[in-house]
């Protein structure tokens, strides 16, 4: 199974990437991400790790290499009590899951054994299930597509591909 | 006649090509215009642009500012900068370079108008709601997305109707009432749905009281924050150049229309607003505060260096000089601003109290630059956002108030309530 980092309200974009590093690529960057919070995160996160946090998880800018940086670090999904709009939209359209749930994920503890299964809004501890919001099929289909760019190659294959029929 | 809506509904509705819409339910609505900054523009969306082989859905559609990596004091700035130039011309898009901060450049050149659905690569893009307009800021990927289509799909908000009544008292400003607002709300009361802000006192305020704002209802966490256009917004538009202007009658919310919740707040109460690091949240009256000794003074940002910005902050520091050891940073919005406070006489009382003057960009704001604030400074900022290293060191702390809050503390060396310096314009 895969941890659970367990943050609370209002982690902010400059935490997710800080902008005195946002010059340097993602890599670097990564490699920042979340160290006001908590110095040893990029170090310790390891792919499949699940981000378990509080209220309004990503306010601030609309500078996506937050979720960017979240995602190079190999972080399966982020599941928190709420999202900042922008960051929830940037998260979804670079296919970084992130899903809504209720009282149940405070008890979730730093370190916990996780798995997040994002078709069925669902995350497993080693207690049980918790249920989480569903997102929308659209959107489940656009994160397994690999997020918005991917899905509109695929669009515009398509329409390509019908105009190219018609003539 | 169709269920009351709100201006937020009619707007969407309009774009999505509906005679009405309900929230909560998800839409794709086409879009009126793009903007972009040099940050999150060219550089990010054209590699996506490529990859999809696709162009812009409509160049005349797109406004593109260059105010985040301005003036280009470094390596890698200066170079986000070129390729900004080189695209701009490439594409043959609407192209502002170095002329000010997007937020405030984009309608003082005529590109916003009630009832336009307008999507910006920046979170203050809200600010756009002064104008009765439903603007709202995206990631560089969903923007990609937007110049290749010109759609986005929008979950139809909820509105939430934050009143004001009375007048402010002297020494008051619109950042003022919206602190008050994110200390009351906190930084997630708007749920990333519709704001509406209206009332006596609302309808008050100048155009760029309004957009300080709108600007801020990012810090409320709303999507957008409107403010449905009266005579004032007509009468500013028209001065600044927008053309084919509907009638503001369109674009209100009608009576009965269902809101989810209602703020009040009572103007002639308010006192000035400090917030406290690190978050605008920490926001409480002046006479909350202990005597706080500051090091820097900023006028800076979309949201803190307007024209009526410099000029509160020069009201106040007319015939005083700084506090020993305090430095003064004024980075005024626009270059039309700074322009007409130098018709004035507004940047020379800056300038001989002893103000530093900035490019008319982000700047410290962003913290992308060489100008950062450094450990352990204190600062005392009309910026919208005081997060914990988001303007320089970790150990830097950063306090948010009006201008004339931040031009009080310039001078006497510590927060100060700007109602100690008589005489209010
Ligand atoms: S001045 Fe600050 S808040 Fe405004 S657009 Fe620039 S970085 Fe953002």
């Amino acid at each position: 199974m895969n941890r659970a980092f367990v943050f609370g309200n209002d982690i902010d974009t400059d935490a997710l990437a800080p902008g005195q590093y946002m010059g340097g690529g993602i890599e670097v960057l990564a490699q920042h991400c979340l160290e006001a919070v908590d110095p040893d995160f990029a170090s310790s996160v390891k792919p499949g790790d699940v981000i378990v946090a509080g209220r309004n998880f990503g306010m601030g800018s609309s500078r996506e290499q937050a979720a960017q940086a979240l995602k190079h670090l190999g972080v399966a999904g982020i599941v928190a009590r709420s999202f900042a709009g922008i960051f929830q939209r940037n998260a979804i359209n670079l296919g970084l899951p992130v899903l809504v749930g209720g009282d149940e994920i405070a008890g979730i503890e730093a370190g916990d054994a996780v798995e997040l299964d994002v078709r069925n809004s669902r995350l497993t501890t080693a207690s049980g299930a918790v249920e989480l919001e569903p997102l929308p099929d659209f959107l489940i289909e656009m994160i397994a597509n690999g997020g918005l760019v991917p899905h509109l190659e695929k669009r515009f294959a398509r329409e390509r591909m019908n105009r190219g029929e018609q003539q | 006649m169709s269920r009351p809506m709100t201006l937020a509904e009619k707007i969407i509705a309009r774009a999505a090509g509906r005679a009405s819409v309900t929230p909560g339910e998800v839409v794709t609505t086409k879009i009126d215009l793009a903007m972009i900054h040099d940050s999150g523009g060219p550089r990010r969306v054209e590699p996506i642009l490529k990859r999809l082989g696709v162009g812009l859905f409509d160049t005349k559609k797109v406004v593109l500012i260059s105010d985040h990596y301005v003036p280009g004091d470094t390596e890698e700035g200066a170079a986000i900068l070129a390729l900004t130039r080189a695209w701009a011309q490439e594409k043959g898009v609407s192209f502002y370079d170095g002329e000010g901060i997007c937020h405030v450049v984009l309608p003082e050149r005529g590109h916003l108008k009630p009832g336009m659905l307008v999507v910006g690569g920046d979170s203050h893009s809200p600010t756009g709601g002064a104008f009765g307009a439903y603007m709202f800021g995206v990631g560089a990927t969903e923007m990609a997305g937007v110049l290749a289509t010109g759609e986005i799909w929008l979950k139809v908000p909820e509105t939430i109707r934050i009143e004001w009544s009375g007048t402010l008292g002297p020494r008051l400003m619109a950042k003022d009432m919206i602190l008050a607002m994110c200390g009351r709300l906190g930084m997630d009361g708007g749920r990333y749905q519709a704001i509406e802000y209206a009332g006596e006192t609302v309808r008050a305020l100048e155009m760029q009281e309004r957009m300080t704002m709108s600007n801020m209802a990012a810090e409320l966490g709303a999507q957008a924050g409107l403010i449905a256009p009266d005579e004032t917004t007509m009468r500013w538009l028209a001065e600044h150049g927008a053309t084919d202007l509907p009638d503001a009658a369109d674009w209100q919310s009608d009576e009965g229309a269902t809101v989810a919740e209602t703020h009040r707040f009572d103007a002639s109460t308010l006192e000035p607003q400090v917030a406290a690091p690190h978050s605008p949240a920490n926001s409480a009256g002046i006479g909350d505060y202990e005597p706080t000794g500051i090091d820097v003074a900023y006028i800076g940002a979309c949201t803190g260096a307007k024209y009526v910005d410099l000029k509160a902050a020069a009201d106040i520091i007319s015939g005083h000089t700084l506090a020993k050891g305090v430095e003064l940073l004024v980075a005024p919005s626009s270059k039309r601003d700074q322009e007409r406070a130098e018709r004035d006489g507004i940047m020379k009382v800056l300038e001989d109290a002893g103000a530093k003057v900035l490019p008319n960009a982000c700047g410290i704001c962003a913290g992308y630059g060489s100008a950062r604030l450094g450990e352990d400074v204190t600062c005392i900022s009309t910026t919208a956002r005081n997060f914990k290293g988001r303007m320089g060191a970790k150990s830097s702390k950063v306090y948010l108030g009006s201008p004339y809050t931040v031009a009080a503390s310039a001078i006497t060396g510590r927060i100060a309530d700007p109602r100690e310096f008589g005489g209010a314009a």
